[in-house]
């Protein structure tokens, strides 16, 4: 846990530098019991038409821990994030090989409903985007699709999820409101509550503070760190020092495939690949 | 390295002292005159038509003096009373080519004025020109009086005696007592047309339907009708005690008349039951004609037409365009947006569906009155035939749904339209960013519930301008509807107090048609070229309004979305 939030992100320079690695020396994913293993990648390749764009990646993304992904663009981040709540499946000429278990359960099986799926496996996106209603309509979105729930005990889990985002205490007195009017930072931390409102057990965050200013940044990465006591938490982020500070564990990708992926410590400390470590401190990417 | 001398010749940057048509081309400002020239040219021509056809058909309401004149008619002098509706002058070649014998007459142009002389039956003719050198003396009486009657057009004289059946009745002003029994003679033909209406038509109404029962039994074999007969004697007993009341109505209505003496001395009678207002414009203040002229437009709005759609009112062809428009957008817009969300959101976009696209956009292209064709031979007689076939076998051989109507109209106009809607709908899918439909469905909503909750709702304003440029397009059509539904004189409204209330298979009138009608094929042209400019205007208000009211609508849901529509 982070213990110092009054120090704004250095977002300048990029060097190996151990003082911003704040998360404990986890160990390495391959050596974690399985019981610990939220999802598990095996050989996970996906084509674009012809087009490669994951090569036998294979993951054991620890529960209730929060794993980055970085690499350069097109290195395929999005693409496996996006993979995990099968939101690939919306575009034309995906293939996919290889096997994703959330959970010990193959999310590609027939048997899975993707809607289901979908909401154990919740997701925020890089842009912050709120449905054009109001901001407790939103958050009660997710609610409504399945169940018919009383007013009153909406109203709680809406205030609820409000609360887990940090959001509450912002718009109580505008829940009415439309959710547009809220600045940036709030629309994201919004999504968020909207995703959380539904109870997922994941939450993918696809670069989710790349559209925010250093402030609004600084408020989803302490939102990170306190959602992860609940939730799994898959992060896609260009910044490192952003990977840094907020994730227990790091992957690097490279066109396509997964370099190398350890604990946080280990990646911005030690890494074993070269190209890790050329790519953490800028020289390439 | 060298480096270059800042430089001290600043002539380059400034405006060229010599103007060239080539520079000031190039500078964009003939494009900017241009641009501003062709939005001028149209807004003036948009005020220019909405002015005249307001003025024309607003002036028609408006209660003129009516001038008594006395002139010569070459063979004889004789006087008439009447407004004078139009001046002109012509040339004074063109004149004497009609009247070679009239060289005295001196100036370069002859004036002349139009005079609504009324007074149809007695002296006809009811419109005439007379010469301004023909005038030999001009009047203004004040107690003339202007009937408006239900048949023969307007009456113009002086009230001579009121008659009470046959007998002068005794009166201190003629004019008073005139008004309290026109007043008296209105009651009692709204009483009549309460019984003609409400009861004498729904005891037709049951009437046919026994018939119906009884083709229908008919048609199965049962020729067992005394339950029938029954029934059909209880309604004829109805039927006479309604008529022998509307009767007696109408012989009340008769009896008083009125004897006017008209300009050139001759006396006529008048039945009241005839008279349908009476005014003296020359004695009324500006706010009484004001008041006279609000009074004849609500008539003109609310009221039936007479005399072949040349006097009265449009009320049953305002009904008309409305109801059918209405109609219209009920049933085009369910229709565009389902298949817009088929070919935007469903289909795999490829050449076919760009075909079917293109196709569609085509469609908007084609004549209306081959979608008038198409709904006759389609809609009316095998869609509409095979309905009656099916369902209204005893009312054969007449048609029930087999014949042009309300709704073949309706439909037809929606074939026309839908379009519109489809590609207004399209373009408006296509403005929803993709990132809210990966949040709804990220959530977990499927395709179908992010459609209804996120896509349709922000889609709606550009449903809207569908709809919007649908009625504009529906509501001013008229060719095609001539073959699927409209007539001149329809006998009732489609709606009515009869079930099922709204009668989809009835003809109707419509304001559109009713302009070609009461413009072109009407037997007194004079008459009813005010009632066309009125008509106009009041269709082009309706559209206005309809439109108005649909863009008030758009731009609300539209604010609601805005920022995030791509």
């Amino acid at each position: 846990m982070r213990d110092d939030n009054s120090s704004p992100p250095d977002t300048q320079g990029v060097k190996l530098d151990t003082t911003i690695v704040e998360s404990t020396g986890e160990p390495n994913p391959t050596d974690l019991p399985s019981s610990d293993i939220c999802l598990q990648v095996k050989d996970l390749c996906l084509h674009y038409g012809d087009k490669m764009a994951l090569d036998h990646i294979n993951m054991r993304i620890p529960r209730r821990k929060v794993t980055a992904l970085i690499g350069p663009s097109g290195c395929g981040k999005s693409t496996l994030i996006r993979c995990f709540n099968r939101m690939n499946d919306l575009v034309d000429g995906v293939k996919i090989g290889g096997t994703i278990e959330l959970e010990g359960l193959d999310i590609h099986d027939a048997e899975v409903d993707v809607s289901q799926l979908r909401r154990r496996v919740g997701m925020v996106f890089q842009q912050p985007n709120p449905f054009p209603k109001s901001v407790y309509e939103n958050v009660a979105y997710g609610l409504r699709l399945t169940e018919k729930i009383p007013k009153s005990e909406l109203d709680d889990r809406v205030e609820w999820a409000l609360k887990s985002a940090a959001l509450w205490d912002e718009v109580n007195d505008r829940l009415n409101d439309t959710a547009l009017g809220l600045s940036g930072g709030q629309q994201q931390r919004l999504v968020i509550a909207r995703a959380v409102a539904v109870h997922p057990n994941v939450l993918l965050l696809d670069e989710p503070a790349s559209a925010l200013d250093p402030i609004s940044t600084l408020r989803i990465e302490e939102l990170i760190a306190e959602l992860k006591a609940d939730y799994t938490i898959v992060i896609v982020t260009h910044n490192m020092q952003q990977a840094a500070r907020v994730s227990d564990y790091t992957s690097f990708l490279y066109l396509g495939e997964l370099i190398e992926f350890d604990s946080t410590l280990t990646i911005f400390t030690n890494p074993s690949e070269q190209q890790t470590e050329d790519y953490i401190t800028g020289r390439y990417g | 390295m060298a480096t270059s001398e800042p430089p001290n010749d600043h002539s380059q940057w400034l405006r060229p002292q010599r103007l060239s048509i080539g520079r000031w081309w190039k500078s964009g400002e003939p494009l900017i005159w241009l641009n501003a020239t062709a939005v001028a040219v149209c807004i003036v021509a948009v005020l220019g038509l909405l002015g005249l056809i307001a003025v024309k058909g607003l002036a028609h309401f408006w209660p003129s003096d009516v001038l008594t004149i006395e002139y010569d008619r070459g063979f004889d002098q004789t006087k008439v009373a009447g407004e004078v509706v139009q001046r002109e002058s012509i040339s004074r070649g063109r004149f004497l080519e009609a009247y070679p014998d009239k060289s005295d007459i001196e100036g370069a142009t002859v004036a002349r004025w139009m005079v609504k002389s009324g007074n149809r039956r007695v002296n006809a003719p009811d419109f005439r020109w007379i010469f301004e050198h023909d005038i030999l003396s001009l009047e203004r009486e004040d107690e003339i009086v202007v009937f408006e009657r239900a048949e023969w057009g307007n009456a113009y004289g002086t009230l001579a005696t009121i008659n009470e059946t046959g007998k002068p009745a005794i009166t201190e002003s003629l004019w008073d007592e005139l008004q309290a029994r026109i007043k008296r003679t209105n009651q009692l033909r709204r009483q009549a047309e309460k019984i003609q209406n409400r009861f004498i038509e729904r005891i037709n109404h049951q009437f046919e339907k026994l018939r119906l029962q009884e083709r229908r039994r008919a048609l199965k074999g049962n020729y067992d009708i005394a339950d029938l007969n029954a029934q059909r004697e209880e309604l004829n007993d109805r039927y006479i005690h309604q008529e022998g009341r509307l009767r007696e109505v109408q012989s009340e209505m008769e009896r008083d008349s009125v004897e006017v003496r008209i300009a050139d001395g001759r006396i006529t009678t008048i039945q009241l039951s005839d008279i349908i207002r009476a005014w003296q414009p020359n004695s009324m203040s500006y706010l009484e004609k004001f008041g006279h002229w609000t009074a004849s437009m609500w008539i003109f709005l609310s009221e039936d037409s007479r005399e072949a759609n040349t006097e009265g009112g449009v009320f049953p062809a305002l009904f008309g365009t409305v109801l059918m428009v209405l109609l219209m957008s009920v049933m085009v817009t369910p229709f565009g947006v389902v298949a817009a969300l088929y070919l935007r959101e469903y289909a795999k976009q490829g050449p076919f569906v760009q075909l079917i696209r293109i196709a569609v956009n085509n469609l908007a292209g084609v004549p209306s009155i081959v979608y008038g064709v198409f709904g006759l031979g389609f809609f009316v007689y095998l869609i509409g035939g095979s309905i009656d076939d099916l369902f209204f076998k005893a009312a054969q051989p007449a048609p029930t749904f087999g014949t042009p109507g309300l709704i073949w109209a309706s439909l037809t106009l929606a074939l026309l339209t839908v379009p519109v809607v489809i590609v207004s709908t399209e373009e408006g899918l296509t403005r929803i960013p993709a990132a809210l439909r990966e949040g709804s469905l990220a959530l977990g909503a499927t395709k179908a519930e992010t459609m209804f909750k996120v896509i349709l709702p922000m889609a709606s304003p550009s449903i809207l301008t569908g709809i919007i440029l649908a009625i504009a397009r529906a509501a001013g059509e008229v060719a095609p509807l001539m073959l699927v539904g409209v007539v001149k004189l329809a006998p009732t409204l489609p709606i009515d107090g009869n079930f099922p209330f709204l009668h989809l298979d009835r003809k109707f009138m419509h304001l559109g048609f009713h302009i070609y009608d009461v413009g072109f094929q009407s037997p007194n042209v004079d008459a009813a070229r005010p009632l066309v400019f009125a008509t106009a205007l009041l269709l082009v208000v309706i559209i206005v309004g309809l439109n108005l009211s649909a863009i008030t609508l758009r731009n609300r849901l539209e604010a609601r979305y805005r920022g995030v529509l791509l």
